[in-house]
């Protein structure tokens, strides 16, 4: 059976380096970190006490943004998002912004048509830590009764439902810092396979709270850069020590091609490819041979041969194992191609960015997208000494400057906890 | 210092996001300001906490309108 292809028709980023897409894309490209000192909480009995917040974001004005709103329907907004954890709203304004680009009206006739995949890595932690410790000081009566539905994961796909009438299939799909890549993916699954016309994918993440800073911090998963934190994140720097943590949201409006056209949408992007695998190695560390497998099942369900692919948007995190092990599968999975310098380049949108867990994918997702659409391969920044091991597998790693480069394939990917990867194949429009 | 029936009024405008004018002392929290099974909990949560006092599950139940919150409070705080 030959299937319906899915197109990319709307796109919203809530990040560290912007929360609209032409400001995002203006810092990737010139490499303006998003790190900086932790202001959520204070951090400073931690090892790691910089972070990527989301700045200048009132999630009200920000749902809002180019809209002509009445008072109710701003005050119905307003009392709804006090009771909701952080990375619901990021979620909500991104997809809400990815929603209007598209342009698609939700009405009756469509609306069962129309559906939602947005999950989180970890999700209401912030709540669900303030109520821990608000359960523990005054007892089970002042828990609020919206503790629940403000920290759930699905949060995000239900309220951007019942916010533009979207009555299609409803999911969260959860795995750790694949979340978004997978929950785009999925969507573009179930529009395949006539389940949905259109779908608004990706994840959203707020995880700077204090227990999972700890936690990685224990797990010796993040920088200790703290007197250096916009050069702190460097993929496959020798000086690399670990991941930045990041907030913020990536989300896609995703349509089947004939329904888009129907309708006079504007296309940004084809999405032709999507892969999964499970290592079955090791809960944090990857195996390598996982990341190959998700690569080789995105071309192959794009029908493409790996020298059809000019860019590769890498998970690169600026971990010590993760970042070498990544780099040895993208160049074992495209070969000889991988080292034509021209032909094909790899690079780290983290090195900016910071690591943003399950919003990661979205908001790489989107800037694999401008790569296309622009035609500039955003760079690795903080690439002054690459890992030897890295510079010997000879691929363009794009450093420190972004390139232009008239690029048709680009491949975005995402591994996470579990051993659990996930790689996007889009197409220029 | 504010009367308890502003003190109230002050609360549900907060709680329930609607405008002080539509506040009046009759309203009704679900059919007038719009509130739901959530809403009318949290909104008894914050009244307890503003006034210092305990409100029973089955004594909430029966707040259902400004007047009738009013009423309790007077009958029932400290203050």
């Amino acid at each position: 059976m030959s299937k319906r292809r899915v197109v990319v028709t709307g796109m919203g980023i809530i990040s560290p380096v912007g929360n609209d897409i032409a400001t995002a894309w203006q810092n990737i490209v010139e490499g303006r970190s998003g790190i900086g000192p932790v202001t959520s909480f204070d951090a400073s009995a931690y090892a790691t006490r910089i972070a990527g917040e989301v700045r200048d974001f009132d999630p009200v004005d920000a749902y809002f943004a180019g809209t002509d709103t009445p008072d109710d329907e701003r005050r119905a907004i307003a009392k709804d998002f006090k009771r909701m954890d952080p990375f619901i709203h990021y979620g909500i304004v991104a997809g809400t912004h990815a929603f209007r680009q598209s342009g698609l009206v939700v009405d009756e006739q469509n609306a069962a048509r129309v559906g939602i995949a947005a999950g989180a890595g970890i999700g209401g932690l912030h709540t669900i830590e303030s109520t821990a410790l608000e359960l523990a000081e005054r007892g089970p009566r002042k828990v609020s009764p919206f503790y629940v539905p403000s920290s759930i994961i699905n949060m995000v796909a239900g309220n951007l439902s019942i916010y533009h009438g979207i009555k299609g299939p409803n999911i969260a799909l959860v795995s750790a810092c694949t979340t978004a890549t997978h929950n785009i993916g999925m969507a573009m699954r179930l529009i395949q396979y006539g389940d949905a016309d259109a779908m608004l994918a990706g994840g959203s993440e707020f995880a700077t709270t204090p227990t999972a800073m700890a936690g990685f911090c224990s797990a010796k998963a993040m920088s200790t850069r703290n007197d250096d934190p916009t050069h702190a994140s460097r993929p496959w720097d020798v000086g690399r020590d670990g991941f930045l943590l990041s907030n913020g949201a990536g989300m896609l409006m995703l349509e089947e091609y004939e329904f888009a056209k129907a309708r006079g949408a504007n296309i940004l992007a084809e999405l032709t490819g999507f892969g999964m695998s499970g290592d079955a190695y090791h809960i944090t560390s990857p195996s390598g041979d996982g990341a190959e497998l998700a690569m080789l099942n995105a071309l192959h369900d794009a029908h493409l041969q790996p020298s059809d692919v000019q860019y590769v948007n890498a998970h690169g995190t600026s971990t010590p194992v993760g970042d070498l092990g990544e780099a040895k599968a993208i160049r074992s999975v495209f070969g000889e191609h991988a080292t034509q310098k021209g032909k094909f380049a790899v690079s780290s949108t983290k090195s900016v960015t910071g690591h943003l867990l399950g919003a990661a994918g979205g908001v790489e997702a989107i800037f694999s997208i401008m790569a296309l659409r622009e035609g500039v391969l955003p760079p690795t920044m903080n690439l002054v000494d690459v890992d030897p091991e890295v510079a010997a597998l000879g691929m363009d790693l794009v450093p420190n400057q972004a390139e232009k480069a008239s690029i048709d394939i680009a491949m975005s990917n995402s591994f996470g906890f579990g051993g659990t990867n996930g790689s996007l194949v889009f197409r220029r429009a | 210092m504010s009367t308890i029936e502003e003190r109230v009024k002050k609360i549900v405008i907060e709680q329930l996001g609607v405008k002080e004018d539509e506040v009046t002392t009759n309203a009704s929290f679900v059919d007038d300001l719009g509130a739901d099974s959530l809403d009318t909990v949290e909104l008894v949560m914050a009244l307890e906490e503003e006034f210092e006092t305990e409100i029973p599950d089955e004594e909430a139940e029966k707040i259902t309108t400004v007047q009738q919150a009013v009423d309790y409070i007077k009958a029932h705080s400290k203050d």
